[in-house]
């Protein structure tokens, strides 16, 4: 075990999309993948923004390349541009909110239409804190929601309702908060685990449609010094 | 006597307006600091002081020229003419005269002669209450207090006086009314709270429905916006648009831009013109979002549009852009930008980089550190216009939506005053606050002040030209840190604006603007430790509040001034507009009419011996 984790493991570059309405947390969920941080009362990001964070799992290193998309109406028109090429894709809605689900579920049918074909989509229900589940035994008590309301629980989706689509769909499907950490690597890892080795292989091809090769180079040199940082942030 | 140091290039204009405007008034500190201030209350003729100190107020009343000639007629020597000058106002002074004339020289009668000067103050506007309010309350602290020299400080005298005044609130201007849900808000608390703000924004659609306000959820203002909407359009219908009105001690200016109603209503003191330009700003954030042939759609199908849902996820960058005009923006004032002070060798040096790695995508490139322009590349044939730049520093520097997220941005924008039929593609990158990296390590917040920040901006026609761009900065990422560029811009952003002690050794100005009217950019001094700083936003304020008065009135329609000189009870100040530049400078309460332009002519001097460290002049062009 020691041994390969000292020798190189073979590194590759996944490009991973964050589409979702406006204020489910999405940005929350790269901030604290990538960062480890959370921020109360974020403001909501404009356009789209543009992280890196690597994952190591035992055989290999995934590079998440993360385009974190606004969720605002007026830019869903460029959303093509971002999963374009993209081989994952998280899907995210506000477990408090099912209007969110809704526009989940549009945004699975679009990409399920247009995306590559391979693509790997994770179903992420956020803010899972403000639920009685907060605890982490979200995935048991989904059948009770019914009955939730009224004991002050903000819950308004249940795990039952989201699990069954994303199995019909096809989905990985976790419920998080960004807030407490919990699930938010899980998420990223079981992306990272769910990419077939061979999409990895012509994910370079992908991506070099846009002379984004020599930037790739670039960046790699560049990015030199921080890699410990980044093996600090991921938790997996 | 002043006439000397006013002496050079520009003197003959300047002299002579100042002649006529501005008289070469008094060392008036001179007589009322020789009397005993103890004696000053009961004193039985001491109208010497009552005299120098309405001269004074007239003065330090800059908005209209008639304050400034009533002092002009007056002999500053006399001291009969306060009696003169009081019986001059005419329908004032009626109720002071039945008294007999034994009293006339007790202070009862001086505190009549004064009240009776308010009046002629007022019809110059909204400015005369701030000086009518004042000139009671000249107590015997306030004596005390101003006879003290020259090293009093701009508004130190005023810290007491001021308790219950027009800036009382201003501290909390910026809280947050809680929501309706909040424990222990009541509707009325709420209004209240909202009802104490000094500056208001609302923007809401001709058909009323609202859109922004900066202040109160809508459950709470709705009914405001009814009213508003009412009074606009009662006007509006009646072929005469209704450009602002006065209730009270708040300002009301509207503007209205097509199918949208701005509203600012303020207790600040801005003159009309200053406030219709934040109100345009406020209009061009949101062509920002929505370029106008959307915005113009957006109505035409459907009047009762509510246009909140199109701008959602915008508020944050209304309310910031908003929240600076309140709090005073020298850059929003001027209609200039601030640029980060460069030797002209080592900004040459970074735009030749910049040049160098520009990619085809390019329309423009920025260097931004901390809300100051470090270096701009763009073709021959665009300039970029002050008013989109004050939008994306808006975005990047003041709210916090693109610092948070860390990592690459990349934000499609319309730049209004460069095309307002459609967007751009913004690509943009803060900089590591680590001086070893230069990799696209997201800045953290919270451990590198607001100062240091550098922004790489990379501006694009192409919607697809991401990784293009993201491929020039980081060669331009690389080039900067090989020659050493960057470590020059942090270093200089670190040391932040010049100091006038600097400047200008001995020079009793507390602040200053510079701007360079060819460049449109301005430079100012140091904020901190006065103005800046926990604690200090009120002295900001009032800083900003008096730039703001004297700006007015140099521009002022037909005022023609080019000199302007005004001495108020807590602070001096000086405006001096050439076609070269535009300068203006507070100093403290005390300081002599001369020492003040000394000191004037020496940061002037420096301005234009510095004039390529402190300003881009042309900028990297291809």
């Amino acid at each position: 075990m020691a041994d390969s984790a000292n020798a190189p493991k073979p590194s590759s570059s996944v490009k991973l999309v964050l589409l979702g309405e406006a204020a489910v947390g999405k940005s929350s969920l790269v901030l604290r993948f990538v960062n480890n941080d959370f921020q109360e009362n974020k403001e909501p990001t404009i356009g789209a923004a543009f992280l890196t964070q690597k994952c190591n799992l035992p055989t290999r290193t995934i590079k998440f390349e993360i385009w974190d998309t606004a969720g605002q109406e007026r830019f869903a028109s460029l959303a093509p541009m971002y999963y374009r090429n993209a081989q994952a894709a998280l899907v995210v809605y506000d477990l408090t909110k099912p209007t969110s689900l809704v526009k989940a579920k549009h945004w699975v049918a679009e990409l399920q239409r247009q995306a590559s074909p391979g693509i790997v989509i994770a179903l992420v229900g956020n803010k899972l804190d403000l639920t009685n589940d907060a605890n982490g035994e979200g995935a048991e008590s989904g059948g009770e929601g019914a009955g939730a309301e009224d004991s002050g629980d903000a819950r308004k989706v249940t795990t039952e309702e989201a699990k069954t689509y994303a199995e019909e769909e096809n989905l990985l499907f976790f419920e998080t908060s960004a807030k407490t950490g919990y699930n938010v690597t899980e998420v990223f890892t079981a992306i990272a685990n769910a990419i077939p080795e061979t999409s990895l292989k012509s994910a370079r091809g992908a991506a070099a449609s846009h002379a984004a090769s020599r930037a790739e180079e670039q960046r790699v040199n560049l990015n030199g010094p921080r890699d410990p940082n980044a093996k600090e942030g991921c938790a997996c | 006597m002043a006439r000397d140091t006013d002496a050079d290039a520009d003197s003959n204009n300047t002299s002579s307006s100042t002649d006529l405007l501005s008289p070469p008034p008094l060392p008036p500190r001179r007589i009322p600091s020789s009397d005993s201030p103890l004696q000053v209350a009961p004193a039985q003729s001491k109208p010497t002081t009552a005299v120098s100190s309405i001269e004074i107020s007239a003065l330090s009343f800059p908005d209209g020229s008639r304050a400034t000639f009533s002092t002009t007629s007056t002999s500053t020597r006399a001291v009969s003419t306060p009696i003169s000058s009081s019986a001059g106002p005419g329908p004032g002074p009626g109720h002071a005269s039945p008294p007999p004339p034994t009293w006339a020289s007790s202070d009862h009668a001086d505190s009549m002669s004064v009240r009776s000067f308010a009046p002629t103050l007022r019809p110059a506007g909204d400015l005369a209450s701030l000086v009518a309010g004042e000139l009671n309350r000249k107590s015997r602290a306030w004596m005390m207090l101003r006879s003290q020299s020259s090293d009093v400080q701009p508004f130190a005298t005023s810290d007491i006086r001021h308790a219950a005044s027009e800036l009382a609130g201003f501290e909390n201007e910026f809280d947050d009314i809680p929501d309706v849900t909040a424990a222990g808000a009541n509707d009325d608390d709420r209004l209240s709270l909202w009802k104490s703000k000094l500056k208001h924004y609302m923007i809401l659609s001709s058909a009323g429905k609202p859109i922004y306000s900066r202040h109160g959820d809508l459950s709470l203002i709705n009914s405001s916006m009814g009213v508003v909407q009412t009074i606009i359009s009662f006007y509006e219908g009646a072929q005469d648009p209704l450009l602002g009105f006065t209730a009270g001690n708040a300002r009301f200016v509207i503007a209205i831009e097509g199918p949208l109603y701005f509203v600012a209503i303020s207790r600040l003191g801005e003159s009309d013109a200053q406030l219709r330009s934040q109100l345009e700003a406020l209009y061009m954030q949101i062509l920002s979002t929505l370029t106008l042939p959307t915005l113009k759609g957006i109505f035409v199908h459907r009047p009762s549009t509510d246009l909140r849902k199109p701008l959602e996820g915008t508020e944050s960058l209304l309310s910031s852009l908003a929240d600076s005009f309140t709090r005073g923006s020298p850059s929003a004032l001027l209609g200039a930008l601030e640029c980060l002070r460069l030797r002209k060798s080592q900004r040459h040096a970074i735009n030749n980089a910049f040049l160098k790695t520009r990619s085809d995508k390019l329309l423009y490139g920025l260097i931004v550190a901390g809300g100051k322009l470090v270096s701009v590349i763009r073709p021959r044939k665009h300039s970029l216009h002050p008013s989109d730049l004050q939008l994306i520093f808006n975005m990047l520097f003041e709210s916090g939506g693109i610092k948070a997220g860390g990592g690459e941005n990349w934000i499609p924008l319309c730049l209004p005053a460069f095309n307002n039929r459609g967007y751009l593609y913004m690509y943009v990158s803060f900089f590591d606050a680590n001086p070893d990296s230069v990799s696209a390590e997201p800045v953290q917040e919270r451990s590198s002040s607001h100062q240091d920040e550098i922004a790489i901006i990379l501006i694009s026609p192409d919607k697809e030209s991401f990784y293009d761009l993201q491929e020039v900065r980081d060669k331009l990422a690389q080039q900067l840190s090989k020659n050493g560029s960057l470590a020059i811009v942090k270093a200089a952003a670190k040391d932040g604006r010049p100091r006038i002690s600097v400047i200008a050794p001995g020079a009793p100005i507390s602040h200053f603007l510079y701007k360079s009217r060819a460049n449109v950019q301005f430079c100012m001094s140091a904020l901190d430790p006065a103005f800046d700083g926990p604690g200090k936003a009120v002295a900001r304020r009032k800083l900003m509040s008096l730039y703001h008065q004297i700006h007015a009135s140099m521009h002022a329609k037909h005022s023609h001034l080019k000199v302007l000189h005004c001495v108020g009870e807590d602070a001096a100040s000086l405006a001096w507009v050439t076609p070269i530049f535009e300068f203006y400078c507070v100093a403290g309460p005390n300081i002599s009419r001369a020492v003040m332009t000394q000191g004037a002519n020496k940061i002037i001097q420096w301005a234009k011996r510095e004039e390529e460290r402190l300003f881009i002049i042309g900028g990297g062009v291809f």
